[in-house]
């Protein structure tokens, strides 16, 4: 997003109408919507004695949760985003056979909910399903295994990945290139030293997006991850199932734990974005 | 001698070149066939399985018709709402200057980086009977956890910032000469909304409406901690689905998924279209000054 941060104000003692109304109709509606729940949340966990936060939020099958959660998003993250620069890549500079078709293809799984993405992956990797026959057969087990949770966030959080790049591939001037491949240098060095550091910023954008939504993500992954503890229990999962059981306190220990990670991927995106265009 | 090999080297790069590309694209392509695209073409060529008649049937089945007119009724609700906040905050943000604005546009990240789960949690830890305004709900006489109300709140959450999102970039591309000019050409600010701003801005809107509704008929996670699962109350179409695959009626949620595969994809179509149409009303503007 383009937007000018300065406090100053351009045109001094001049301000169109509707100042009062659209900050008001604003604010009230972020902090019902958003900051009063997350207030809430705070709250909740703030009655509970720090011995009890901490065994919530340590004990033995949250931190395996945990251990699942950030692997496999990490994991896939890593995958997307090195399939994302290739298909980027791909799409933004080869003239491809049906390229308009695939460049739709990109944004599938924001347009898929996640439940149906669930319910289709689980029957496509399962032993009656199209990949899932052929994968039998080698003798490898996707459903209710951590390689199924890993396809499943590969899927939902394949778009970011790519979208946050393929701006960048199209701004690129050739001429730099162009002028590396002129005075000598070889293809691998034009690929390290130009194209690397240029799509840099934008595929460590893409690679925390990604890993960010495949943390959160829930819909798809409960269908085909089978939902063993200690094995293929995700830290999402693990809130609802605290919260179907009544255990308050356990369950608002780790939905802060979980709030506190996501705020802290939202810093550290902020501080991407101005540092990429102070650059600029 | 030497003339030949080197053509024939420069020959052999050529083809390594080329065969380098060729293996990238099949790379890529095939990525995207096999891990993006099938999961789609499954939910379709297995949901007319059992015929048409049977696919007809699903439809029709009381449970589909009520988890259908529930998520509609959610979407009655949200839409509105979320179009005035999104034309209220894109006009804030984009129009004036003010301290926080960095902190604001942080926020309207946050339900793309938060766990659909943990916004569902936060809203009981809120709102149900031992919550923290559990007492205020009770006084009121009203029930929004495992009710309609739970359901509209969890939607709302995960649902706002998108029109804004969408609007905040294309307000600041067009800047806010023309309201100026308006202003000084002594136009109310109805008028300036409606006549200026609303005609510049109205694809975006539409995308951002289109984004919305997608995301609000698909949402799974938050809606499904807060609805507690209440047979013809409280199930809404993902839900249902849900509740078909755990129930081994496996056709039946492919069935009803191809309801919100429409939906998703009638959202794919027209921002392709839209992209294409503003492609061209530009142009036609270029070559009109």
């Amino acid at each position: 997003m383009k937007i000018s941060w300065s406090g100053k104000s351009k045109t001094r003692g001049f301000r169109l109408p509707g100042f009062g109304i659209s900050m008001g109709i604003t604010w009230l509606y972020i902090s019902i919507i958003l900051l009063l729940p997350s207030a809430g949340l705070f709250l909740k966990a703030s009655e509970v004695s720090f011995d009890e936060f901490w065994k919530a939020v340590f004990s033995l099958r949250a931190l395996k949760s945990y251990q699942i959660s950030f692997s496999l998003s990490l994991l896939s993250a890593l995958v997307n985003t090195i399939m994302g620069f290739i298909v980027a890549w791909v799409l933004v500079r080869y003239r491809v056979p049906f390229s308009g078709l695939f460049d739709a293809l990109i944004d599938l799984p924001f347009a898929l909910p996640t439940a149906v993405a669930g319910v289709s992956l689980t029957w496509l990797y399962g032993p009656n399903g199209w990949i899932g026959r052929h994968l039998e057969s080698i003798g490898i087990k996707v459903v209710h295994t951590p390689l199924g949770i890993i396809i499943a966030l590969i899927f939902v959080s394949f778009p970011f990945a790519v979208r946050t790049v393929i701006p960048v591939l199209k701004e690129m001037d050739l001429e730099v290139e162009e002028c590396a491949r002129c005075l000598g240098a070889r293809r691998w060095q034009i690929f390290l030293k130009i194209i690397f550091p240029t799509v840099f910023p934008a595929l460590l954008t893409g690679f925390t997006l990604s890993f960010a939504r495949a943390l959160g993500e829930y819909g798809s992954v409960i269908f085909i991850s089978g939902n063993q503890p200690f094995k293929t229990e995700i830290a999402p999962l693990l809130v609802a199932i605290k919260l179907e059981e009544y255990e308050y306190t356990a369950c608002a220990s780790i939905a802060v734990f979980l709030m506190t990670v996501s705020l802290l991927i939202l810093i550290f995106l902020n501080i991407l974005e101005s540092f990429s265009k102070g650059e600029r | 001698m030497r003339i030949v090999a080197q053509l024939s080297n420069s020959r052999k790069k050529k083809f390594l070149i080329l065969a380098f590309r060729f293996i990238l694209s099949l790379l890529a392509c095939s990525f995207l066939v096999i891990f993006i695209f099938t999961p789609l073409l499954a939910v379709f060529s297995n949901a007319f399985q059992k015929g048409v008649s049977f696919y007809l049937e699903m439809l029709k089945r009381e449970e589909t018709i009520s988890a259908l007119t529930l998520t509609l009724g959610i979407l009655i609700i949200v839409l509105p709402l979320n179009v005035i906040f999104g034309v209220a905050c894109a006009w804030y943000v984009t129009k004036y200057q003010f301290r926080g604005k960095r902190f604001l546009v942080a926020l309207l990240d946050l339900p793309f980086t938060l766990s659909p789960v943990v916004a569902g949690t936060m809203l009981v830890l809120l709102y149900s009977v031992n919550g923290v305004l559990g007492w205020v709900v009770e006084s009121l006489g009203m029930k929004i956890i495992f009710a309609f109300p739970g359901l509209v709140i969890a939607t709302l959450f995960v649902t706002f910032p998108f029109i804004a999102r969408e609007l905040i970039p294309v307000m600041e591309e067009q800047g806010s000469e023309m309201e100026e000019a308006g202003r000084m050409l002594g136009a109310s600010g109805r008028h300036i909304f409606f006549r200026i701003t609303l005609p510049n801005i109205k694809w975006g809107l539409f995308y951002g409406v289109v984004l919305c509704v997608a995301r609000c008929v698909g949402e799974f996670g938050a809606v499904s901690v807060v609805s507690g699962h209440i047979r013809g109350k409280t199930i809404t179409l993902p839900l249902e689905i849900e509740i078909l695959y755990n129930e081994y009626n496996l056709v039946g949620a492919f069935c009803l998924a191809t309801v919100l595969c429409g939906t998703g994809l009638l959202s794919l179509i027209l921002r392709k279209w839209i992209e294409s149409s503003e492609k061209v009303s530009k142009r036609r503007y270029f070559f009109g000054d």
